[in-house]
C-alpha cells in the first residue's frame, strides 16, 4: 500500500508537470502540420504566463488573466505568422526572435509594472484556477485503490487540466474527422494541391498559427495561475522546447502527444522525487540524467533508431504561389 | 505579391537594406522603453556613453564583442553551408571544458604562451565534437540539424552542471565551479593596447583572445571565399541539387562544416574563462551563443560585417550595464529584446521592406532596375 500510495503521488504530479507540456504540444502540433515550423512555443508559452499574472493581479480574475494571455501570445503568433507567411522569412528565425522578445520584454515590463525583480504580484482565490472537486470524490475516497486513484490523481485538477485532455481527443477530432482537418493536414505536406483547390493556403496556415498562439496562451496561464501563484522570471525554462521534442515524439499525432507528454512529465516528477535517493542496483543517479533523458530521448528517435519522426513534408518551406 | 524580388545596386543590398532593418529594430526597442516610461533617446544616450565614453568603457565592450565575434562567425559559417546551428550556446558551454582541462593540467607547468595554443585546440576539438553529433545525424540519419542542435543546448547545460557540482569542484568548496588557474592558465589583458591608444584603463577584462578572434575572422573569409572547401560549402547551403550534381560529398560537407562552426563556438570560452574568469563556472557563456546568430544575420554571414555587428551588440552589452545604473526600470534584459528584434527585422522580416526600396529606386531611376524592360516583357 505504501508503494501504491507513493505511486499515485508520483502520478499526480506527473499529470500536474504535464498538463503545459501538452497544451503547448498541441499548440505546436496545429502549427506544423500547417507546414509552419515553431521553436517559438517557449517564447509564447512565456509571454501568456506574464499577461496571465500581470492581469490576474490587476483585475483580481483567473479569467481576465486567460484572455490576456490568449491575447498577448496570439499577438506573438501573428509576429511569427507575418514573418513566415506573409514574407516568407527563415520560420526558424522568427521563433527565435520571438522567444528572445519575449524572454526580454516580460523581465522588463515586470519589473517596470510591478517592481518585484520581474515577478508579478502574488495571487490567491479568484485570480488562480484552483483545483476542481469532482461529484463523489470525497465520497469514495476511501474505497481502495479505485477510489484513492479517484480522488488523488482525476478530481482536484484545475479546469485548464480537464482542458488541455478535452483538447487531445477535440485535436484528434478536427484533425482527422473534419474539413478543416484534412485540409490543415494537406497544407502542410503539399500546399500547391491546396491553393490548386482554390483554397488559400495563406488563411489556413494563419488559422493554424492563431490556434498555436491561444494554445500556447492556455499553457503559459496555466504556469502562472495554477502551477504558481503568479507569473516568475524564465518560468517556462524549457518547457516549450521539452514540448516541442514531445510533438517530435508522438510524430506530430495528438494522442501520442499526450502519452509522449506524460512520459516526460514522468520523468520530470520521478527526478524531483528521487533526487538524492539513491536506486537499487545502479545507486544514486544525478537529477541532471533526467534533466537531460528528453532531450536524449528525442536525439535518439529522430535519428531513426526508435522509429522515424517524418515530419509535415512541406514543413518550414514558406509557399510561392508561381513556380 | 510573390514575384521575385528585383536586384538592387550591391550597395543598397549590402548597406542600406540592413540599416533600415537595424534603425526599425531599435525603433520599435525604442517604444518598450517608452512603455516603461523613460526617454529612449536618453537611454540611447547612456548607452552610447556607457560603452564608449572612456578607456575602461571600450575595454568593456571589446571584451564582450570577442564572445561574440567567435559565436556570430560560427553561425555564419553554418549559414553558408545552408545549415542552421543554434547550437552555438551548448558548443561554446562544453568548450569551456576543453579550456578548462587544459588549464587544469598545465598551468604550473607552462606559462601561458604554452598553455593559449593547447587551450585553443582543446576548446575548438570539443565544441567541435559537440557539433558532429547533430551533424552526422544530419547527414547520415536525416534528423533535423536545427531540432538536435537545441536538444544538445539542453544536454550541454544537464552535462556541465553534472560535471561542475561533483567531478570538477575541488573537494572542500560549495561553489560549483573549478579551482582558480595558476599564472600559467590565464591570459594576458590588452590593456597596453588601449593605452597605446591614449586611453586609461585601470582593470578589464579585456584580453588576448581578441586577437584571436580578428584572426579567425580572416581565416573565415580565406576558408569561405579563396579555398576549395569554402567553395563547397557555399555551393551546398546555396543549391544542394547543384552540389549533388557537382559531385560535391553532401554527408562530409555538413559534418565539416558543423564540425568548423562547433570549434569557432567553442572557442568563445576562451574569452571569459581563461581571460577573465580564470576558472570555469556556470552560465559563463550567458547567451552569447544566441547573440551569435543576431550577429551572422546582421553582419551577412560576412566577416567583415559580423566583426561591426559583434562590436555593436558589444556595446549593447557594456552600454546596458550602464544604463541599468542610471534607468534601474531598464535592466540588461532590455538587450534581449534589442536582439530578439534585430533577429526578428534583420532576419526573418529581412525582405519586408524590400519592395518599398525597391518602388524608390525604380521611380529615381527606372533605367537602373531594368524596369521599362520588365514593363515591355509584360505587355
Amino acid at each position: 500500500m505504501e508503494f501504491f500510495n507513493t505511486l499515485v503521488v508520483i502520478l499526480d504530479s506527473t499529470i500536474r508537470l504535464s498538463i503545459p507540456l501538452l497544451l503547448a504540444c498541441l499548440a505546436g502540433l496545429y502549427s506544423e502540420r500547417s507546414g509552419i515550423f515553431d521553436i517559438g512555443l517557449e517564447g509564447k508559452m512565456l509571454a501568456g504566463a506574464f499577461a496571465a499574472g500581470a492581469a490576474a493581479a490587476v483585475y483580481g480574475s483567473a479569467w481576465y488573466g486567460l484572455g490576456a494571455a490568449i491575447l498577448v501570445s496570439g499577438f506573438l503568433a501573428l509576429v511569427h505568422g507575418f514573418a513566415s507567411i506573409t514574407h516568407r522569412g527563415n520560420q526558424i528565425v522568427s521563433g527565435v526572435a520571438i522567444n528572445f522578445i519575449a524572454a526580454g520584454s516580460t523581465i522588463i515590463l515586470g519589473q517596470a509594472w510591478f517592481s518585484q525583480g520581474g515577478r508579478t504580484p502574488s495571487l490567491g482565490g479568484d485570480s488562480r484556477f484552483g483545483a476542481i472537486t469532482l461529484p463523489f470524490a470525497e465520497a469514495v475516497r476511501d474505497v481502495p485503490i479505485v477510489g484513492y486513484v479517484y480522488y488523488e490523481l482525476i478530481s482536484g485538477q484545475s479546469i485548464l487540466a480537464y482542458f488541455a485532455f478535452f483538447m487531445v481527443f477535440a485535436t484528434w477530432w478536427v484533425l482527422f474527422r473534419t474539413r478543416f482537418g484534412l485540409r490543415l493536414r494537406a497544407v502542410g505536406e503539399n500546399p500547391a494541391a491546396v491553393d490548386t483547390a482554390g483554397i488559400s493556403v495563406t488563411w489556413l496556415r494563419y488559422r493554424a498559427v492563431l490556434i498555436t498562439g491561444a494554445l500556447c496562451g492556455v499553457a503559459g496561464t496555466y504556469l502562472a495561475l495554477t502551477q504558481n501563484a503568479g507569473f516568475v522570471k524564465d518560468m517556462t525554462a524549457g518547457r516549450g522546447f521539452i514540448a516541442l521534442a514531445a510533438l517530435i515524439f508522438a510524430k506530430w499525432r495528438p494522442v501520442p502527444a499526450m502519452f509522449a507528454c506524460l512520459l516526460f512529465g514522468f520523468l520530470d516528477a520521478l527526478a524531483i522525487r528521487l533526487q538524492g535517493t539513491p536506486l537499487p542496483l545502479v545507486g544514486r543517479v544525478p537529477v541532471q540524467f533526467f534533466q537531460a533523458l528528453p532531450y536524449v530521448l528525442t536525439v535518439i528517435l529522430l535519428a531513426g533508431f526508435i522509429g522515424k519522426a517524418i515530419p509535415p513534408r512541406a514543413g518550414g518551406v514558406p509557399y510561392v504561389k508561381e513556380r | 505579391m510573390s514575384a521575385p524580388y528585383a536586384k538592387l545596386p550591391a550597395w543598397a543590398d549590402y548597406g542600406l537594406i540592413p540599416v533600415v532593418n537595424l534603425v526599425v529594430a531599435f525603433a520599435v526597442a525604442g517604444l518598450v522603453v517608452l512603455l516603461v516610461g523613460e526617454n529612449p533617446f536618453r537611454a540611447a544616450a547612456i548607452m552610447v556613453e556607457g560603452a564608449f565614453g572612456g578607456g575602461r568603457n571600450i575595454a568593456y565592450t571589446l571584451y564582450y564583442s570577442t564572445s561574440f565575434i567567435f559565436t556570430g562567425l560560427a553561425v555564419a559559417v553554418a549559414f553558408h553551408g545552408g545549415l542552421f546551428n543554434i547550437g552555438g550556446e551548448g558548443q561554446a558551454y562544453v568548450g569551456g571544458l576543453g579550456v578548462a582541462l587544459v588549464c587544469l593540467t598545465f598551468d604550473s607547468v607552462l606559462p601561458w604562451w604554452l598553455t593559449f595554443p593547447l587551450a585553443i585546440l582543446g576548446a575548438a576539438a570539443i565544441g567541435a565534437a559537440w557539433a558532429f553529433i547533430p551533424a552526422y545525424l544530419q547527414a547520415k540519419r536525416g534528423s533535423h540539424i536545427v531540432i538536435t542542435t537545441i536538444m544538445f543546448n539542453f544536454i550541454a547545460a544537464s552535462l556541465m552542471v553534472y560535471l561542475l557540482v561533483g567531478v570538477l569542484k575541488p573537494a572542500g568548496s560549495m561553489a560549483p565551479q573549478t579551482r582558480t588557474f595558476l599564472d600559467g592558465g590565464q591570459l594576458p589583458k590588452l590593456n597596453w593596447l588601449m593605452e597605446a591608444f591614449g586611453f586609461t584603463v585601470r582593470s578589464s577584462p579585456f584580453n588576448i583572445s581578441f586577437l584571436l578572434a580578428l584572426l579567425c575572422a580572416f581565416l573565415v573569409w580565406l576558408l569561405i571565399w579563396r579555398t576549395k572547401l569554402g567553395y563547397e560549402i557555399r555551393t551546398q547551403g546555396f543549391s544542394p541539387k547543384a552540389a549533388r550534381y557537382a559531385g560535391i560529398g553532401e554527408a562530409r560537407i555538413i559534418i565539416i562544416t558543423m564540425m568548423i562552426s562547433g570549434a569557432l563556438a567553442g572557442m568563445m570560452a576562451l574569452n571569459p574563462v581563461m581571460g577573465d574568469q580564470n576558472r570555469l563556472q556556470l552560465d559563463f557563456v550567458t547567451g552569447a551563443g544566441f547573440v551569435g546568430i543576431a550577429v551572422a544575420l546582421m553582419g551577412r554571414s560576412h566577416p567583415a560585417g559580423i566583426v561591426p555587428a559583434a562590436i555593436l551588440f558589444g556595446m549593447l552589452y557594456q552600454g546596458g550595464a550602464e544604463l541599468a545604473f542610471e534607468m534601474p526600470a531598464i535592466s540588461r534584459d532590455m538587450i534581449v529584446i534589442i536582439q530578439g528584434l534585430v533577429i526578428l527585422f534583420a532576419g526573418a522580416l529581412e525582405h519586408m521592406f524590400r519592395p518599398s526600396v525597391q518602388a524608390l529606386f525604380a521611380s529615381l531611376s527606372p533605367k537602373s532596375m531594368g524596369v521599362t524592360a520588365a514593363r515591355q516583357g509584360d505587355a
